[in-house]
């Protein structure tokens, strides 16, 4: 998934959760400003991600993320990575049952 | 030094009305907030009656982290609390810069706690819950909530005392200005009214089954009662030492002038008529007035066999051939279990303010205890100058608060 469809698919739901205007919902803008994040949020954020992409992400994993561009590239990074641990997955069970 | 108390706010919204000005109409006429939920029927309930409470909506009141932390009860005390406050001439500014307590009758909230569990089951997650659920779930959610929306800075903390809690709250709200620990509390109960929330009340068979009468079915001290009918909302009561509102400039409403409590020391659910009788005669004692002097009696009496035999025996024991006026507002809201202490003071200081006392409906027949009680089955227009509200819970708690009619004396 590019990040385009990433932002694509998250932003409406960022506008539902945080109730904030999906047009400041920019690439270069701040994740938490525009979204208005508190420390709480961030487990909401979670939520959202996790019910979007089927990933679980940490909540310290948002340190190194400031703008939506960085947030869209970490999903990226890390829905590749479990597409990846996915096929390896399945590479390991095929071999488990001999196929 | 001991303070007096005065009551300078009330707020209601329940199922007989969603502001002073609704409530005081249904009491009036006599109208009743009970219903008939399926929902509750599909759940497996015995009974299905329930006092009926629309949620209101607060998505442009109060913003997001606000609302994801407040359960359906935070909500009623919320919009209960609002009106108390407006009632009082709070404004924000004031609770900002001066220490303002609040102190809440709850005890449950049933349904964040079982849908919280549920998304942990389904998801294998416990973040799946998302941030707004710990402070849902806890029984001080009111509190925790109303304090930090209103930047409350005084006593902090919820009350949880069964269907006693709000009159426990308000009680304990008064002793702490009464002896000068606090200058202002914001007091009431709230309680939820969802599905989930009354199963296994439903379950020791203590609910009416008159499913096909609604609003016949809660039957307080009449001879054909057959159980409570369950309820909610949220009421709030603001309490100020006399000096406190006066230097406000205030409107003072009434004065607090006692607050009898007692044990029963018995059965964790059969009431007796020792314990409640020991609380009046305690708050009888602690106002200094004659039983005499106590126009009306708002009764705990739920509608269950039980309940409002003992309580008869006991406001018999005590008041003998005084027979002041009895109704029990639960005929017309249901019982509002954690809120019923603080709602029932609002209903009876609207009646006072009025000049009427608000009719026990559907009591039809006395039975051999309600009998002996001055029960007003039709809504009467007089005079109260005091007020006794009587609430009573499982383990043996109870409560009995004594309300003056402020003449600026």
């Amino acid at each position: 998934m590019s990040q385009e469809e990433i932002a694509e698919k998250i932003v409406p739901y960022l506008e539902e959760e945080f109730e904030i205007d999906g047009k400041l919902i920019t690439p270069e803008a701040n994740l938490r400003n525009t979204l208005q994040l508190d420390s709480l949020d961030y487990v909401d954020l979670v939520v959202v991600i996790e019910s979007n992409f089927k990933f679980k992400i940490k909540p310290g994993d948002f340190q190194n993320i400031n703008t939506f561009s960085d947030f869209y590239a970490y999903v990226e990074t890390a829905l590749i990575q479990k597409e990846q641990e996915n096929i390896l997955n399945a590479e390991i069970n095929s071999q488990r049952n001999g196929v | 030094m001991v303070h007096r108390v005065v009551i300078t706010g009330i707020g209601i919204y329940s199922s007989i009305g969603k502001d002073l000005n609704e409530v005081a109409d249904s009491l009036y006429n006599g109208k009743s907030g009970i219903v008939l939920d399926q929902i509750r029927k599909q759940h497996g309930y015995r009974s299905g009656l329930t006092g009926y409470v629309e949620r209101p909506n607060l998505r442009n009141v109060l913003d997001r982290r606000a609302r994801i932390m407040l359960p359906e009860q935070g909500e009623f005390a919320y919009m209960s609390t609002i009106e108390a406050l407006k009632v009082a001439k709070f404004e924000q500014d004031y609770l900002d810069t001066h220490s303002v307590g609040i102190l809440f009758g709850n005890d449950s909230s049933a349904k964040p706690v079982i849908e919280s569990n549920d998304i942990v089951r389904e998801k294998g997650s416990t973040i799946m819950v998302g941030s707004g659920s710990v402070f849902q779930t806890m029984n001080s959610t009111v509190t925790m909530n109303l304090s930090t929306i209103f930047r409350l800075k005084g006593i902090n903390f919820t009350v949880s005392g069964a269907c006693a809690s709000g009159s426990h709250a308000i009680g304990l709200g008064y002793t702490f200005i009464k002896h000068g620990y606090q200058d202002c509390i914001i007091c009431g109960g709230a309680q939820e009214v969802n599905p989930y929330s009354m199963g296994n009340f439903d379950a020791l068979g203590a609910f009416s089954i008159r499913e096909d009468a609604p609003h016949k079915a809660s039957r307080p001290f009449d001879r054909d009662r057959d159980g409570l009918v369950p309820s909610g909302g949220g009421a709030t009561v603001i309490i100020e030492s006399l000096e406190h509102a006066l230097k406000r400039g205030a409107s003072i409403l009434g004065e607090i002038i006692a607050y009898g409590f007692s044990s029963n020391g018995a059965h964790i659910s059969n009431p007796t008529v020792e314990g409640p009788a020991i609380a009046i005669e305690m708050s009888l004692k602690q106002a200094g007035v004659k039983n005499s002097e106590i126009d009306y009696i708002n009764a705990h009496a739920t509608a269950t066999l039980a309940g409002d035999a003992t309580e008869a025996r006991s406001i018999n024991t005590i008041f003998g051939a005084v027979k002041p006026l009895v109704s029990s507002t639960k005929s017309m809201t249901g019982h509002e279990c954690w809120m019923s202490g603080a709602s029932e003071i609002v209903y009876s200081m609207l009646m006072m303010e009025k000049g009427f006392v608000a009719p026990n409906i559907n009591f039809e027949n006395p039975d051999e205890e309600s009998a002996n009680l001055n029960i007003a089955a039709k809504k009467i227009d007089t005079n109260i100058d005091m007020f006794l509200s009587n609430s009573f819970g499982f383990g043996g708690t109870n409560s009995s608060l004594i309300v003056k009619k402020w003449k600026n004396n």
